[in-house]
């Protein structure tokens, strides 16, 4: 490795069959200015030590696996570069408020429940035969839920989220956004089954607007502004149903 | 069934202390301390209210209290978190609220932000010139 400088990596370890809580191992990794922290850690796995264990996939911000906390900060490890965190040492660890499995891995059970409780797909509002065309939408109405549809499902935003760690049955910011992205669909008319979810105790409610979660998101899709409007959504919900002889159900 | 022991022992991290790990969580508990200035002055106002149905007296009473060294400490305190908070409240604002478009556009979330700055400050210099003006 030509011109390379050497930075500490410390690792927040934990091997299940070995350590009753986490430990931290640093390593010396040498490292060029177009490294980030993922090749950091590959290099550590490949040269070091093999039994560090962490995900990744893609290595350019789409496949929302590596994401893990550099220097306490949720972060994608792969689109966060060694050259920005001199001299070091970085700090690296599993994303916080989930369970750690091992080292840098997480347990993403409950969310992967939880976003399939949600039905992340459009369920449509009027059924159409192929031979009526396409479902036609406005640049307007696009632009209602664009945003929202760009979660890669890092859990980044859970991360930054302490009601998430203080209430891990809080549905959290990323799936609560997606449910916003197909309850703001003008294709879509799954709302009713929907606001069950954003009503719920574990629902919308439960978030106090501390706003971080939009700001580490990779995606710029602001889920604070998700989980927020559906606070109105749920208000009206509740209210609307002594109005309505047969409940809200818009 | 299969009794075979798993090495599967998830590590839950401890919360106690997250609002100090963060200097974003720290801001935001500043925002939600603040709030409690915000409910302290509408009590004195409140009481001010229930002095003055009871007479002169009492309301004078009620006035009196306010200009002691005490009183005067403790507005200073609630000026200042109440600036405080309703610069933070002001900040949070677009994403309490669903999205705007005027003219077919997105208004953005600063530009959100920043008119309720200029509402705050214009409503502030209002409320100010009219008590003023009943003053003099």
């Amino acid at each position: 490795m030509p011109d390379a400088q050497r930075i500490e990596i410390q690792v927040l370890r934990y091997r299940p069959e070995e350590e009753d809580k986490p430990v931290w191992q640093s390593y010396y990794v040498p490292f060029t200015n177009d490294m980030s922290v993922l090749q950091g850690l590959q290099y550590i796995k490949d040269e070091l030590d093999g039994s560090v264990t962490f995900r990744w996939s893609c290595r350019m911000a789409i496949c929302g696996s590596c994401g893990m906390m550099i220097n306490g900060k949720p972060m994608l490890s792969c689109s966060t570069f060694l050259r920005d965190l001199l001299p070091g040492p970085v700090r690296v660890e599993a994303l916080a408020h989930f369970p750690i499995e091992r080292d840098l891995v997480v347990s993403v059970g409950e969310f992967v429940s939880k976003l399939e409780g949600i039905k992340p797909y459009i369920i449509p509002k009027e059924k159409r035969e192929l031979s009526q065309g396409e479902y036609l939408q406005t640049p307007h109405e696009l632009e209602k839920f664009e945003q929202f549809s760009s979660c890669i499902n890092c859990m980044l935003c859970y991360a930054a989220c302490p009601q998430f760690g203080l209430n891990p049955d809080f549905t959290g910011p990323g799936v609560l956004a997606l449910l916003h992205r197909y309850n703001a669909d003008s294709r879509d008319g799954g709302r009713a089954e929907r606001m069950k979810i954003v009503n719920a105790e574990e629902g919308v409610w439960g978030c106090t607007a501390v706003g971080y979660c939009s700001e580490v998101c990779p995606k710029h899709v602001d889920p604070a502004n998700a989980v927020n409007q559906n606070k109105v959504n749920s208000a009206k919900d509740f209210f609307l149903r002594f109005l309505s002889p047969k409940g809200a159900t818009t | 069934m299969n009794h075979r022991a798993t090495m599967r022992r998830g590590y839950v991290r401890p919360m106690q202390g997250w609002w100090r790990r963060d200097p974003f969580f720290v801001k935001y508990m500043i925002r939600e301390v603040t709030a409690v200035a915000v409910l302290v002055y509408a009590i004195i106002l409140m009481v001010g209210v229930v002095r003055l149905s009871q007479g002169a007296d009492a309301f004078n009473g009620w006035l009196a209290a306010l200009k002691t060294p005490g009183s005067i400490l403790l507005h200073l305190v609630l000026l200042v978190s109440m600036i405080v908070h309703a610069k933070s409240w002001f900040d949070i604002m677009p994403k309490t609220m669903p999205l705007l478009f005027v003219g077919g556009h997105r208004v953005e979330g600063s530009t959100i932000t920043r008119a309720g700055y200029l509402v705050t400050i214009v409503a502030t210099v209002l409320v100010l010139a009219l008590v003023w003006g009943v003053r003099s």
